[in-house]
C-alpha cells in the first residue's frame, strides 16, 4: 500500500504524461483513496487549460462575430449567423468527433500553401492531438455561444447612450470602444458567466470523444471513469470529481463576479445591479 | 435488400451504393436515429414530471420537503451533467441488485464487495442472466432514460419554479378573493398562466436535451455515434463492401441530422409561443389582441 504522500508524489502531475510521476496508473486492489483524490485532481489541469484558453481566445472572436451579425451588411451578417447556428445547433460531442475525423484526413505532411514568391508548409499533424485539436473545437464552440450572448446585449444597448455618443461627435471605432463595447459587456456579463460555467463543464467531454488520451493522460472525468471501471465502485470517484467541479464552478463565479463589479463601478451604489449567480441554463 | 446485391464487387456505382446503404448494419444505423427520437420524446415528459415535482417541493411550506426540492434543483448547478449520466445508471444498477440480493438470498454469507468485485447471487442479477437479449437492451435504455429524466428534471424544476413565481400575485389573490381554496387557485389560475412564462426556458431545455442525446454512446448503447464510428471505419477486402475511412461523412450526416432537428424545433416553439400568448396579459398577447381587433 502506498502512503498518501507517495501517491501525491506519484500522481499529482501524472495527467501531463508518463514522464511526470509514476508511469503506470494504479490498478485493481492496489487503488487507495489518496490515489483517486490526487489523480483526479491532476486531471483537473486539463479542464482548467481547455476552459481558460478557449474562453480567452473565444472572447475576441465572439466580439467580432457579434458585431458582424449585428451589421446591416448581409455579406457580414449572413456568414456570422450561419457560423453561430452551425455551432449552437449541433451537439458539442458530435463536433468533437467530426473535427477529429477532419483533422486526421488532413495530409500528414502538411498543406502546401503556394504564395506567389514562395511556398510555405502549414503543419497540420498537431491538430489530431487532443491538446490542440479539441481546444480549437472548444474555442469555436464557445465563440459561437458567446457571440449570440453579445449579439443580444448589442441589441439591448439603450438608444440614449448611442445618441449621446453622436452628440459628443464620436463615431466609428471611438464610439465602439468607449460606449458600445463597455455597455455590451455590462449587459452580457451575467449570461457570459453562465456560458463560462457551461464551457468549464463541457471540457469533460474531450477525452470521451474521438481524441485519444495519449499515455493515459486525460482530464478529471477520464480518471474518475477509469477508477469506476477498475474498482466497480462508482460511489467514490464520481463524488470526488463532482466536488472538484463544484469548487471550480465557484472559482469561475468568483472571478466573473469581480469583473462584473469592475464593469459596473461607475453606476451609483443603489442602482448597481447586485451580481447573483442565476443559473439560467441558457446554452 | 435488392435482388442484384448478391455479388457487390461486380456492380456499377449506383447499384453498389444502393446495396451498401441498405445492408443490415445500415438498417441498424437508421434504426438508431429512431431510438434517439424515442429517447427525446420519452425523456421530455418524464423530465417535465420530475421538474414539476421538484418545483412544487421547492414551493412547499414544509421545511424538510423544501430542503429536498432545493437540493434536487441545485444538484446540477456545479457538476457537469455527463458526470450524472455516467454515475446514475451504474449506481441504480448496483442499488437494485443490492436490494434484490437482500430479499432473494438472505442466507448468503459472503460480503458483496470483495476486493474490486461487486458480487451478488445469481437470482439477484438485474436483469437475470438467463433473460433474452432484448430485455438487457430495454433495461440499459431505461436506465439511460431515467438518468436523462433526473438531470433534465432538475433543470426543468428551476424553470417551472421561476415561471410559477412570475405569474402576477394579483391573479392568485383575486382567485382567493372569489373564495377558491389554495389548491383550486393553483389549478385554475396559476397553472394555465404559468406556461407562457415557462416556455422560453423549456424550449431552451429541449434544445439542450436534443444536444445531450449523443451521450447515450457513453452508456454503452448502440446509438448514432456508435454506428457512425463502426460503419465509417476503413473496411478491407474481407468485407462485402470494402471502402476507405469514411467516418467523416458519417459524422457529417449525424451533424446535419442534429442541425435539422434544431431548426425544426425552433419553428415549433415559435408557433407554440404564439398559441400560448393568445389571450394572456402580456405584451405579446396584447399585440395579438390589437391585430385581431
Amino acid at each position: 500500500m502506498r502512503s498518501c504522500q507517495e501517491s501525491f508524489d506519484a500522481y499529482i502531475l501524472r495527467s501531463l504524461g508518463g514522464d511526470y510521476g509514476e508511469r503506470l496508473l494504479p490498478r485493481g486492489v492496489d487503488i487507495t483513496l489518496c490515489d483517486q483524490v490526487f489523480l483526479i485532481a491532476s486531471g483537473l489541469i486539463w479542464n482548467v487549460y481547455f476552459a481558460a484558453l478557449a474562453l480567452a481566445a473565444g472572447f475576441f472572436v465572439a466580439t467580432a462575430l457579434a458585431v458582424a451579425k449585428f451589421s446591416e451588411n448581409p455579406f457580414l451578417s449572413k456568414p456570422a449567423s450561419g457560423f453561430i447556428f452551425l455551432f449552437r445547433g449541433s451537439p458539442l460531442f458530435i463536433q468533437f468527433f467530426f473535427a477529429y475525423e477532419v483533422f486526421i484526413l488532413l495530409p500528414r505532411a502538411g498543406i502546401e500553401i503556394n504564395l506567389i514568391f514562395t511556398t510555405i508548409t502549414a503543419e497540420t499533424r498537431w491538430l489530431a492531438r487532443a491538446t490542440s485539436g479539441a481546444l480549437v473545437v472548444l474555442w469555436l464552440n464557445t465563440s459561437a455561444y458567446t457571440a449570440e450572448i453579445f449579439y443580444g446585449a448589442l441589441r439591448a444597448i439603450p438608444k440614449g447612450d448611442l445618441e449621446a455618443a453622436d452628440a459628443y461627435g464620436m463615431s466609428g471605432f471611438t464610439k465602439f470602444r468607449r460606449i458600445i463595447w463597455p455597455t455590451m459587456m455590462r449587459l452580457a456579463w451575467p449570461s457570459y458567466t453562465n456560458e463560462a460555467i457551461f464551457l468549464t463543464h463541457a471540457t469533460t467531454l474531450v477525452f470521451f470523444s474521438g481524441f485519444p488520451a495519449w499515455q493515459q493522460s486525460g482530464d478529471a472525468l477520464y480518471y474518475a471513469r477509469y477508477f469506476a471501471d477498475q474498482t466497480f465502485n462508482p460511489f467514490v470517484s464520481y463524488p470526488i470529481v463532482a466536488a472538484y467541479f463544484i469548487v471550480l464552478t465557484l472559482v469561475v463565479i468568483g472571478l466573473f463576479g469581480m469583473a462584473n463589479k469592475r464593469l459596473n463601478r461607475h453606476l451609483p451604489q443603489t442602482v448597481r445591479p447586485k451580481f447573483r449567480f442565476r443559473p439560467q441554463y441558457i446554452r | 435488400m435488392f435482388a442484384f446485391c448478391t455479388d457487390p464487387s461486380t456492380l456499377p456505382d449506383w447499384q453498389w451504393f444502393a446495396c451498401y446503404l441498405t445492408s443490415g448494419t445500415h438498417l441498424a444505423f437508421y434504426w438508431s436515429f429512431v431510438v434517439v427520437m424515442v429517447l427525446i420524446l420519452l425523456a421530455a415528459p418524464f423530465a417535465l414530471a420530475f421538474g414539476f415535482a421538484g418545483a412544487l417541493a421547492t414551493r412547499s411550506h414544509m421545511a424538510p420537503i423544501r430542503l429536498v426540492g432545493r437540493t434536487y434543483t441545485s444538484m446540477v448547478r456545479g457538476v457537469p451533467d455527463i458526470v450524472f449520466f455516467l454515475f446514475i445508471p451504474i449506481a441504480i444498477d448496483q442499488a437494485l441488485e443490492y436490494i434484490l440480493h437482500q430479499v432473494r438470498c438472505p442466507d448468503w454469507d459472503m460480503p458483496i464487495r470483495r476486493g474490486n468485485d461487486f458480487l451478488v447471487c445469481a437470482q439477484a442479477k438485474v436483469p437475470l442472466s438467463s433473460s433474452p437479449a432484448w430485455v438487457h437492451d430495454i433495461y440499459a435504455f431505461s436506465l439511460a432514460l431515467f438518468a436523462f429524466a433526473l438531470v433534465f428534471g432538475a433543470f426543468a424544476a428551476n424553470t417551472l419554479y421561476g415561471a410559477m413565481n412570475a405569474v402576477p400575485k394579483s391573479q392568485t389573490e383575486t382567485a382567493e378573493a372569489y373564495g377558491m381554496t389554495k389548491p383550486q387557485a393553483f389549478r385554475r389560475v396559476l397553472l394555465p398562466q404559468m406556461w407562457v412564462y415557462a416556455l422560453p426556458g423549456l424550449s431552451n431545455l429541449w434544445m439542450i436535451l436534443i444536444k445531450a442525446t449523443p451521450l447515450l454512446f457513453l452508456l454503452g448503447i448502440r446509438d448514432i455515434v456508435y454506428w457512425a464510428r463502426e460503419l465509417g471505419g476503413q473496411k478491407t477486402g474481407f468485407y462485402a463492401y470494402p471502402h476507405p475511412d469514411w467516418r467523416v461523412w458519417y459524422f457529417l450526416v449525424v451533424l446535419v441530422f442534429y442541425l435539422v432537428l434544431t431548426a425544426c424545433s425552433e419553428r415549433v416553439f415559435e408557433w407554440l409561443m404564439r398559441r400560448f400568448s393568445h389571450g394572456q396579459a402580456t405584451a405579446a398577447g396584447e399585440r395579438q389582441r390589437r391585430a385581431a381587433a
